[in-house]
């Protein structure tokens, strides 16, 4: 008899198709299933799989840049990063009202703090840069005081600008703030632009609408009755120097028209200062065209520079180059972290192959003892096994004092055994043996001993028996253990930095540092990522060679 | 039993003892001469101490005490690679990360033979086990029948004079076993090798062998061929162990020659039986009768038979035999076997007769 309708798919019984009424049958068991998994599955998501992947966004994140000066790196696209000479006017008067904005926010020295990873000094230029901001705007504030007493009232200001439609403008500013400090800004300012105004002083009204967020805002003070910071007076400055400005002043008949006029008419008396001459006064690195070509390359919203620095390159003028050889350091830790984690697996199978095999072979009740011995470091804090090597490693410790006291080692002459590379070996060999043994004890259980006397019946020695018959069927307890050793060795951090010294730290104990003392954590991200990725390509090589169904992990 | 001097004998185990913990015996006291081209089966429950004696012959356990000797030699101090010895493990013991050819050019290729030499070895031993087609297979992709026929191919395909079987039928499906049966007696026969066999199937050993120790307790309780082992068993244990008895206990109260005594069974009946380890009046014996040795039709009783009541507790209907259990002298395990003809009534319970058996037929053992 054939299930199959001679036109179409199977049915069951009740005429729907088999397969519907398959996966029909099986939803509640899926559902079930589901379920039963759930709980672990939303705590695994919250707390690890989404934190981890934010942190490794960072790696190529690059806002704070593009944020903190956005007019400035607006200004600077029309610059050639191959000049000799820093860019023009315009640009250094973007950053004047960039970086004022940003040293009220106290923004400015997170923005050094990033620029300063990729050239050393800028932390220090934003921070007494911002320090002296204030200086520049008073320029302009005493001669406009001067000249329109008006101005030191702050309700002149509010007065002046305020009226209605311009608060396109205002919602402009406010989302330039929102993106710089990384907070929504939300709420009444309690200002309305004047249209009209911000049409022929369009820098004042910019640098007001600034003021008056952040006071309100942030600050939570009345911006009606308060005096504007000195940005606002520079702006106006500003403003003035363009004719059609002071055109549409003197035709202006709005609120304070007259004192605005007043101040076109003694436009003599305002200064004639340049942003870059101020900025150079500040600091004379603001001249350096290193250090705008450093802002240009890193103005992008995204960057592959913290993966560059994380393989010892850097950005240059003309895309990619190697750092100099002395900055190198990347590299080199990436390669020991690798070959140490080789090493540390392979005299782990070396230690661990023949104990696995007493194990496995030995009557019960002594293996249960040898077990006991073999878990005994899994049932001891890490620190207090690491901290203990460190007693039994130094020059001065245990290990030198039998070999002296034995007459193998001179006393003057004691082993280093710690702070290098053979501490970390040593430590590290040790505290990760019990995860190799214990998959090669399990493969080896499941091997039974009839295959060795068989292949001694056969007529083959003790050692071509093991070699030919034994050893090949404990390969993927081999591999196991490899792979549990080697993966947990590349991403050690507290033996290393114990018994590590310089010679024997591993790429994670820098990926800590990045993160808890430099602060860079895009780098940590990107070197984070390079090491997930080389031992993702490693499992992946792995698979290819030995074939992961050959990895058992026991039974 | 037959004692073959020593150089005649293959293989000789010569008060050979074991213990593994120093208090028990495993082995007490075996005594076994093989001749050239034997095949003996050790038969025996377990912990009876048959695969002992095997790991012993095979070179994996060390005698405690005494000797074994192989072709005259002594082989104690011989590790298990250089005694040359076929094995057949329980379960195979085909290595698995090997190819079946892989295998069987094993025992070839730690011997050093040429790789052509190899092939042609292990083609011929494939093709004896008719698995010529299989060479390329791992054991994993073979059924249990045909890992059995490899694993057999290679315990021979180095020519070893003696070959070893421990239980290697075991794992096999019924029908499988008994065609594997076949085929293991006659490679055994054909190529002339000796074959000491481990089993604890009855049947297996009755039907291959040409000798069968029975062990019991560290002991070879017999040593003998399948049909004196079966019709004359020289104990109570091997009477047991070997196909169905019937036994029924007395007294023995009359020795009325050398093949004939008296007993009075423990319900008052009195038959006569022939004696086999009792030798004094007033012995107390088990009377040991096959099932297919008694008789129910008083009719087709022989001459000089003679008869006891009993009554039909159960009638099994098996196909090709009648199994009839009655209560005869107080036993009521009392099992009468009947060929299944047309004349052969099928019994209800409840029903009384008359059942009878030849004395020469009923065999008085130790209690």
């Amino acid at each position: 008899m054939s299930d199959t309708t001679p036109s179409g798919p199977m049915l069951a019984a009740d005429g729907t198709p088999l397969k519907i009424s398959l996966s029909r049958a099986l939803r509640r068991q899926k559902i079930r299933a589901l379920a039963l998994i759930a709980p672990l599955l939303l705590f695994v998501v919250i707390t690890f799989v989404i934190p981890i992947v934010s942190m490794l966004f960072r790696s190529v994140e690059n806002q704070i840049v593009s944020h903190t000066m956005p007019e400035a790196t607006a200004a600077l696209a029309a610059w050639d990063s191959a000049a000799t000479e820093p860019p023009g006017e315009e640009v250094f008067q973007a950053l004047y009202f960039d970086l004022f904005r940003a040293a009220e926010a106290k923004e400015h020295t997170k923005l050094g703090t990033r620029l300063n990873y990729e050239q050393t000094g800028t932390s220090s230029l934003f921070r007494t840069s911002g320090r002296n901001l204030d200086d520049v705007g008073e320029e302009w504030q005493d001669p406009i005081e001067d000249i329109a007493p008006a101005f030191e009232d702050g309700e002149t200001w509010f007065a002046m600008l305020s009226g209605e439609g311009g608060n396109r403008i205002l919602e402009q500013r406010r989302r330039l703030w929102s993106e710089m400090v990384d907070e929504p800004f939300a709420g009444d300012v309690g200002l309305t632009l004047s249209s009209e105004v911000a049409a022929f002083l369009p820098l004042t009204a910019a640098a007001y609408s600034d003021w008056a967020i952040f006071e309100a805002l942030e600050e939570g003070r009345d911006i009606a009755t308060r005096d504007p910071w000195e940005a606002v007076y520079a702006g106006l400055g500003l403003d003035l120097r363009n004719a059609e400005t002071v055109a549409a002043i003197n035709a202006y008949q709005g609120p304070h028209a007259e004192d605005l006029q007043l101040l076109t008419a003694n436009l003599d008396q305002l200064p004639d200062l340049m942003f870059r001459d101020a900025f150079a006064e500040l600091d004379e690195d603001w001249l350096s065209p290193d250090v705008w070509r450093t802002i240009k390359i890193y103005s992008p919203d995204y960057t592959s520079g913290y993966f560059l620095n994380a393989v010892d390159m850097e950005k240059g003028a003309d895309g990619a180059q190697m750092r100099p050889e002395n900055q190198q350091i990347y590299l080199t830790l990436f390669m020991r972290t690798l070959w140490m984690s080789l090493l540390i697996t392979s005299s782990c199978i070396v230690l661990g192959y023949p104990v696995a095999w007493l194990l496995a072979n030995l009557p019960l009740r002594t293996a249960n003892v040898l077990m006991i011995l073999v878990l005994l470091p899994f049932w001891t804090s890490l620190l207090v096994r690491t901290s203990a090597w460190k007693v039994l490693l130094q020059q001065q410790g245990v290990i030198n004092e039998i070999l002296v006291w034995l007459g193998f080692v001179d006393d003057a002459n004691r082993l280093i055994l710690m702070n290098n590379a053979t501490g970390t070996i040593i430590a590290m060999t040790h505290i990760l043996l019990p995860f190799m043994i214990l998959p090669l004890y399990s493969v080896m259980k499941t091997i039974p001993p009839s295959y060795l006397r068989a292949a001694k019946s056969l007529g083959a020695t003790n050692w071509t028996a093991f070699w030919r018959v034994y050893f090949p069927q404990s390969v993927p307890g081999i591999g196991a253990g490899s792979i549990l050793v080697f993966i947990l060795a590349i991403g050690y951090y507290i033996t290393p930095e114990i018994v590590g010294g310089t010679d024997g730290v591993f790429i994670s104990n820098r990926i800590a540092y990045h993160i808890s003392s430099s602060l860079n954590w895009g780098l940590a991200a990107a070197l984070g990522t390079i090491l997930l990725a080389v031992v993702l390509l490693l499992y992946w090589l792995y698979d290819r060679i030995v074939g992961i169904d050959n990895v058992k992990l026991g039974g | 039993m037959k004692d073959l001097g020593t150089e005649q004998s293959f293989v000789k185990f010569d008060r050979v003892q074991k213990s593994y913990d120093g208090e028990n015996l495993v082995v007490k006291d075996l005594n076994l001469d093989m001749p050239k081209g034997e095949f003996l089966t050790m038969l025996g429950p377990s912990g009876s101490g048959k695969t002992t004696c095997l790991m012993m012959l095979a070179g994996f356990e060390t005698a405690t005490h005494g000797e074994i000797l192989l072709d005259g030699k002594p082989i104690n101090n011989i590790p298990p690679h250089k005694r040359g010895i076929g094995m057949v493990f329980q379960n195979y013991a085909l290595f698995p990360h090997m190819t079946v050819a892989e295998n069987l050019a094993f025992p070839l290729e730690v011997r050093k033979l040429d790789k052509s030499v190899r092939e042609e070895k292990v083609k011929r031993a494939l093709d004896m086990v008719q698995m010529g087609a299989f060479g390329g297979r791992r054991p994993a992709q073979l059924s249990g029948g045909q890992q059995q026929r490899v694993a057999l191919a290679r315990a021979l395909v180095f020519e070893p004079e003696l070959v070893l079987m421990d239980e290697p039928l075991g794992a096999l499906d019924k029908q499988l076993r008994e065609h594997m049966q076949f085929e293991i007696t006659r490679l055994a026969h054909s190529l002339g090798i000796t074959t000491v066999y481990v089993t604890h199937d009855q049947t297996e050993a009755l039907t291959m062998s040409d000798r069968v120790a029975v062990f019991e307790d560290g002991r070879i309780q017999q040593l003998a061929p399948p049909d004196t082992l079966y019709e004359e068993p020289d104990n109570s244990f091997v009477a047991q162990f070997i196909g169905e008895n019937n036994t029924l206990e007395g007294v023995v109260t009359q020795m009325k020659g050398p093949d004939l005594c008296e007993v009075k069974l423990d319900g008052g009946e009195v038959i006569d039986a022939k004696p086999v380890n009792v030798s004094n009046v007033g012995d107390r014996t088990r009377v040991s009768i096959r099932p297919e040795r008694v008789e129910m039709n008083s009719e087709r009783l022989q001459e000089g038979a003679h008869t006891l009541k009993a009554e039909v507790l159960e009638f099994i209907y098996m196909g090709d035999i009648f199994r009839t259990r009655l209560r005869v002298a107080g036993n009521e395990e009392f099992v009468v076997k009947t060929r299944n003809a047309p004349d052969q009534a099928k019994l209800k319970p409840g029903t009384q007769l008359e059942i009878g058996w030849l004395p020469s037929d009923c065999r008085a053992l130790d209690a």
